[in-house]
């Protein structure tokens, strides 16, 4: 049961109403009740921000770390104990600032970590200041004229770096989130997962998204399918305000961490 | 054998089975002999991307209850502080090398200093105690690399070999016991919480992977290891425990060497300095000089200053402008000498033979 996954004495949560990372707390936990994970061999691993308190609600052993460097404590953890399933929750901060170059290092060991990455465009926590996935123009409390700095695309970043699954969806794709999440974690290697994801809060509350179902829609707009787009564009780029979901890359490139048996 | 790998062999002896780091001199030998060494002992060697990331990867590894330890120098362990105070928070047990050269900055990579011991006793935020051992001869550096994975492991906390470039370059004969002593954690007991202390103030300690489900943070939390960042009465009884289960038991874990109590003029001393000592006070035209080596320098253990009833002053030389010296006044009445040296050599025996002369004839050096 998905539920038993959980700390029951930890509720309530912090997360604000209408918050996605409970949803994708839940797609993670779906997928590896499915995959029958036992929890004593299973360990959440996170940094700093919001989306990096998803660990502490499981019941599982855990390390909440510092802001940015979720990776390089994961690399300890698999690296000294490969027969454990390490699974990493981070932010689009947390990954692709502070913890940018972890994040290539790691996709390019291509360590044998399932990372899930809640890109809510934004720093959650810290009360919604800009962050390297904010697109241009949109509202932040340092980008107060709107953001003028090229985002990163998360997904694309780590197929360059060398992750041996990559795959992007959205909060309101649960079905296919979770699959992704089962996928990446049958694949040896590096697997990452970016869900795009509303922050009512410190995102939407600036950029006309206040109510999280509004949010969601225009995730859901703004979402174009990667293989249909691959088969149908000729070539042409996708529009800017539109971005891709769907598989990126599934590969079986050297991997390190890979339990023996495996 | 060198300092630096005497180092690491002295690692290996203990068991360590988890190194990360990232080269850097002078301590960059200790990473190639892990290196070598322990692929064929089943253990794991693995150079990260920064330091930050090599503190962070021996954190991780400990939790699963192997023994891990990184080594660097100045610009590698100013980046290790944020890590470093996660390990204290999360009383994580592991090991650090800090091969001291010149700083500030990349300042002297090839050169000899001692200027990081206030940086590894203050230089993580907020309050904190950790444990420094400091190795005077490659004897020293085998056994007290050795010794920091007991110490780390008893008290749950980072433990640093605070070495020098020129220990760590350093070639003497060695003897390496068949084999060192051992003291791992102890463990959680069955229904006790991951953090709950015991007599001792130290909690017992569960690898991860043995089912008892162990949340970890940095934040002020409660005995379960659940975060409770608001409350100052919990945050001050977690972070007094912190530092009483080091501080409490500072004169019982001292390790130190004295020589002559009798002494007027006493040498505190750690470290390569404590080589240059022992050749003034075993000189006949420095009668009446002692000293007090510390291999331990943090918990300090101020009540080894006592011991000394006829001192009329305390000397310290060290390589930096003065920082175990002023550890030395805050305890002491009588005049504290501070003989730091910076540039990267050691004191010439005849600048502390000259100190003693001066104090002696009635000057203030
Ligand atoms: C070294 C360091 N710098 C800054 C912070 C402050 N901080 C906490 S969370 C955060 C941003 C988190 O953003 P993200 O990773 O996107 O997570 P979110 O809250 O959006 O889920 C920052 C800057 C910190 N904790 N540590
Ligand atoms: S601030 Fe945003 S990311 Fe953080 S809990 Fe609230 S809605 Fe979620
Ligand atoms: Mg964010």
């Amino acid at each position: 049961m998905r539920d038993d996954w959980l700390r029951a004495d930890r509720l309530p949560h912090i997360y604000c109403a209408g918050c996605g990372n409970g949803t994708i707390m839940n797609c993670v936990l779906e997928a590896v009740d499915q995959l029958g994970w036992n929890m004593d061999e299973t360990v959440f691993v996170s940094g700093i921000g919001c989306s990096s308190r998803a660990p502490g609600y499981i019941r599982t052993d855990s390390l909440h770390t510092t802001h940015g460097r979720a990776l390089a404590f994961a690399t300890g953890v698999k690296m000294a104990n490969p027969s454990l399933h390490v699974l990493v929750f981070t932010g689009d901060g947390d990954l692709s600032a502070i913890g940018g170059n972890h994040f290539i290092h790691a996709c390019r060991r291509n360590i044998d970590l399932t990372v899930v990455c809640m890109n809510n465009y934004i720093y959650g926590m810290t009360g919604g200041q800009g962050s390297p996935t904010t697109p241009i123009g949109k509202t932040s409390t340092t980008t107060p004229y709107g953001a003028a700095e090229m985002p990163f695309d998360l997904a694309e970043l780590a197929v360059a770096a060398g992750a041996n699954y990559v795959a992007r969806w959205t909060s309101y794709h649960v079905t296919e989130l979770t699959k992704a999440v089962v996928a990446g974690i049958q694949t040896p290697g590096f697997s990452f997962i970016e869900v795009r994801c509303q922050c009512p809060t410190s995102y939407g509350r600036r950029n006309k998204y206040r109510q999280p179902g509004d949010f969601i829609t225009y995730l859901r707009e703004s979402a174009v399918l990667k293989d249909r787009w691959d088969r149908s564009s000729a070539g042409e780029e996708l529009p800017s305000e539109k971005f891709l979901i769907g598989e990126f890359v599934r590969r079986s490139r050297p991997a390190m961490g890979v339990p023996d048996e495996a | 054998m060198q300092g630096n790998v005497a180092c690491a062999e002295g690692a290996l002896a203990a068991g360590c089975t988890f190194f990360a780091g990232y080269p850097i001199t002078p301590s960059t030998e200790v990473a190639e002999h892990m290196a070598a060494k322990l692929p064929k002992r089943k253990g794991c060697f693995i150079q990260m991307e920064d330091e930050i990331a090599s503190m962070a990867a021996i954190i991780g590894a400990a939790w699963t209850g192997v023994r891990a330890m990184t080594a660097t120098s100045g610009p590698g362990f100013s980046l290790m502080m944020e890590n470093i105070g996660y390990a204290v928070m999360s009383e994580t047990p592991c090991v650090l090398i800090n091969v001291q050269r010149g700083g500030p900055s990349t300042g002297q990579p090839t050169m000899a200093a001692q200027g990081d011991m206030m940086q590894v006793r203050f230089g993580s935020h907020g309050d904190f105690s950790i444990i420094a051992l400091a190795p005077s001869t490659v004897q020293e550096c085998f056994e007290l690399t050795a010794k920091a994975f007991n110490l780390a492991d008893q008290f749950r906390c980072p433990v640093f070999l605070m070495a020098d470039e020129v220990i760590g370059h350093m070639r003497e004969r060695i003897t390496i016991p068949d084999s060192v002593q051992i003291v791992r954690p102890k463990p959680l007991q069955e229904g006790m919480l991951p953090f709950a202390p015991e007599d001792d103030l130290i909690p017992g300690f569960a690898a991860f992977g043995t089912g008892r489900k162990i949340p970890v943070t940095g934040l002020t939390h409660n005995e379960k290891g659940y975060p409770d960042s608001t409350n100052p009465a919990r945050h001050e009884s977690l972070v007094r425990r912190l530092v009483d289960k080091i501080e409490t038991v500072r004169h019982s874990i001292a390790d130190y060497e004295i020589v002559n109590e009798e002494a007027e003029y006493v040498f505190v001393c750690y470290g390569s300095p404590v080589r240059t000592v022992q050749e003034v006070v075993q000189r006949a035209k420095t009668p009446g000089t002692g000293y007090l080596h510390l291999r331990m320098i943090w918990p300090f253990p101020e009540q080894l200053l006592s011991r000394f009833p006829n001192v009329k002053a305390f000397i310290v030389p060290e390589l930096n402008l003065g920082m175990i010296s002023r550890e030395v006044e805050r305890h002491v009445c009588v005049p504290v000498i501070s003989a730091g040296k910076i540039g990267g050599e050691l004191h010439a025996p005849d600048e502390l033979v000259a100190i003693v002369e001066q104090l002696r004839s009635g000057g203030c050096p």
